[in-house]
């Protein structure tokens, strides 16, 4: 009997205490928001009084399923403010991971090509602004960019404009925002994924009388789109549901979807509607969370 | 090696140093700004530590910070705890019951929009008739942060030689002995890098404290968060580096650690 395998049974012992934790306060939790999702909208005052009981058996529970009221979601479908709000989320995800695609990429291609010795110290300079705050990273920009800010100045000093720009509340602050914050995601994939390339593919690219240019575009390129694929997802997912970003820095006038449903939920106080959207914007989240899984698993095995 | 193909270009150059600029310059210019004599944030008026002073008799953002860094202190440890075992048992234990499901557990918060895991927990803390506060937000954090610990600490633990548990067994150990005496102190800096890891992030969270903590018990980054959208105060400045010059010296002592475990033959550790 090998090692391997007496070692095997106690380790599973130590993932008890973890598996229960999060079965706890993550699995649980999501079963919460889908009934009360299903909950009625009238009954105005939280703590919401389960619509059904487990405890009264199955007669009570198909008499339970019957009273589910699906109403909250007909109203997110309804309510024009959820489907745009929805809509914004996707084109501002898809729009942010693009530009951070174009101003990712030569970065962490800059980095592949350091001499080994830097390309540690160029990692650890990407990582650092992400272990620094979000919120503080976002509160420096609405420093530069507010009104008589130092961007202002400087667009005023050089003559470039002739009265202050109104940069802040607007969606142009709100992409530099999220491209400044997802910017170390997007790096650190592409990165990971360029710095392993073979780089005798490119010489036996050159041999064979392609021009750097072919030579990127039919290699490089091609061989990168796993740490393409990778970085995507990671940015655009969590983007899908940003809140603090587009409350600070964008117009009050459209909504994303994470401020819609912490609208509902602080403002007007409407958990059912809060929950359905929350369960919604889940739906939405499946498949680039299923690929983003399925890419993770097939670069894993390739490394093996 | 160098081929013409793989030389560093000018081109490469430029967009690192501007990528680089792009990350650091604004919160190089917050720095600076934090130390303005001014009250108007954006007029120079030399320098001056007059906000530092702001800061350290506003009780309210010390309490604040108060509670953001037992906060942190206490859920970080418990994260470590629980994500180290996670670890332990996926690298180690091979197949068990539910272990797709435990991983998908485990790797869906890294991605998850906090808004959701955020409206998830109060709901669930409701449920429970859960005061909510510092044990409510502290187990919201654990539950986050755990993911991240896990990650690294995993990473490391499939980087290590099994044939060091092996022989440690062959020459008498149980699995557990085992374990403690070899494998632990040489995943010792990851478990460290994590806790860091799992403190910073704590520290950082505005969305999923605004849902699970109570009236009256604001952590650092709500009470940032609500004056910022009041508008920028030369005191948040001074608050925000502090902040930073704090997470600064967590990353040395990271990085010190992850070097270390670097030095004894591992691959560097992704985070």
């Amino acid at each position: 009997m090998s090692a391997r395998r007496i070692f095997a049974r106690p380790a599973r012992f130590a993932a008890i205490a973890p598996y229960l934790w999060m079965v706890l306060f993550f699995l649980v939790p999501f079963g919460f928001v889908l009934k009360i999702s299903l909950s009625q909208t009238a009954i105005a005052q939280p703590p919401y009084t389960p619509v059904f009981d487990f405890t009264d058996g199955p007669a009570a529970l198909a008499a339970a399923f019957a009273q589910l009221s699906f109403d909250n979601f007909r109203l997110l479908l309804q309510d024009n403010l959820y489907i745009l709000s929805y809509l914004r989320s996707l084109v501002v995800a898809v729009t942010s991971t693009l530009i951070l695609l174009v101003i990712g990429y030569p970065i962490a291609y800059g980095m592949a090509r350091l001499p080994q010795r830097w390309q540690g110290v160029a990692m650890m300079l990407v990582i650092v602004p992400f272990w620094t705050s979000f919120l503080i990273r976002i509160y420096a920009w609405i420093n530069i960019l507010q009104h008589d800010g130092l961007l202002n100045k400087i667009l005023l000093a050089l003559h470039i404009v002739s009265s202050p720009v109104v940069w802040l509340s607007t969606d142009s602050a709100m992409y530099l925002g999220i491209v400044y914050s997802y910017l170390p995601f997007m790096i650190l994939p592409l990165y990971a994924t360029l710095s392993k390339m073979d780089a005798s593919l490119l010489e036996a690219a050159g041999d064979l009388g392609a021009s750097p240019r072919q030579a990127f575009w039919l290699v490089t390129f091609p061989l990168s789109l796993p740490g393409v694929g990778a970085g995507a997802l990671l940015c655009f997912i969590p983007i899908v549901g940003e809140f603090v970003i587009p409350d600070l820095l964008a117009g009050s006038n459209s909504l994303m979807i994470g401020q819609a449903l912490w609208l509902e939920f602080f403002t007007n106080k409407d958990w059912p509607v809060a929950s359905a959207a929350a369960v919604a914007l889940l739906l939405l989240l499946v498949p680039p969370l299923v690929l983003y899984d399925r890419l993770q698993r097939r670069q894993l095995g390739s490394n093996r | 090696m160098a081929g013409n193909a793989t030389r560093l270009t000018r081109f490469n150059m430029t967009s690192l140093v501007l990528g680089l600029a792009f990350l650091y310059l604004p919160i190089v210019i917050l720095v600076i700004y934090s130390f303005n004599a001014s009250r108007l944030v954006t007029v120079w008026g030399g320098w001056s530590l007059r906000w530092y002073h702001e800061f350290f008799n506003d009780r309210a953002m010390l309490e604040a910070a108060w509670m953001s860094l037992s906060v942190a202190a206490v859920s970080a440890t418990l994260a470590t705890l629980l994500g180290t075992l996670a670890a332990v048992g996926l690298a180690r234990g091979e197949r068990f019951r539910g272990r797709a499901l435990f991983s998908g557990m485990l790797y869906s918060p890294l991605v998850m929009p906090e808004v959701i895991s955020g409206l998830s927990l109060l709901l669930l803390f409701v449920a429970l008739n859960a005061e909510r506060g510092f044990w409510t937000v502290t187990i919201a954090h654990t539950t986050l942060t755990m993911c991240f610990v896990t990650v690294v600490v995993q990473s490391r633990l499939t980087a290590l030689d099994r044939s060091l548990e092996e022989a440690a067994m062959d020459l008498g150990c149980d699995p557990v002995r085992a374990f403690l005496l070899v494998t632990l102190p040489l995943i010792v800096p990851a478990i460290v890098a994590g806790w860091m890891l799992a403190f910073i992030l704590s520290l950082d969270d505005v969305v999923i404290a605004s849902f699970t903590t109570g009236p009256g018990s604001a952590t650092l980054p709500i009470r940032i968060y609500s004056e910022v959208r009041l508008g920028v105060k030369p005191e948040i400045n001074a608050i925000c580096t502090l902040v930073i010059a704090l997470i600064a010296v967590i990353i040395v002592i990271a990085s010190f650690a992850s070097k270390l475990s670097s030095a004894r033959g591992e691959s560097a550790a992704p985070l």
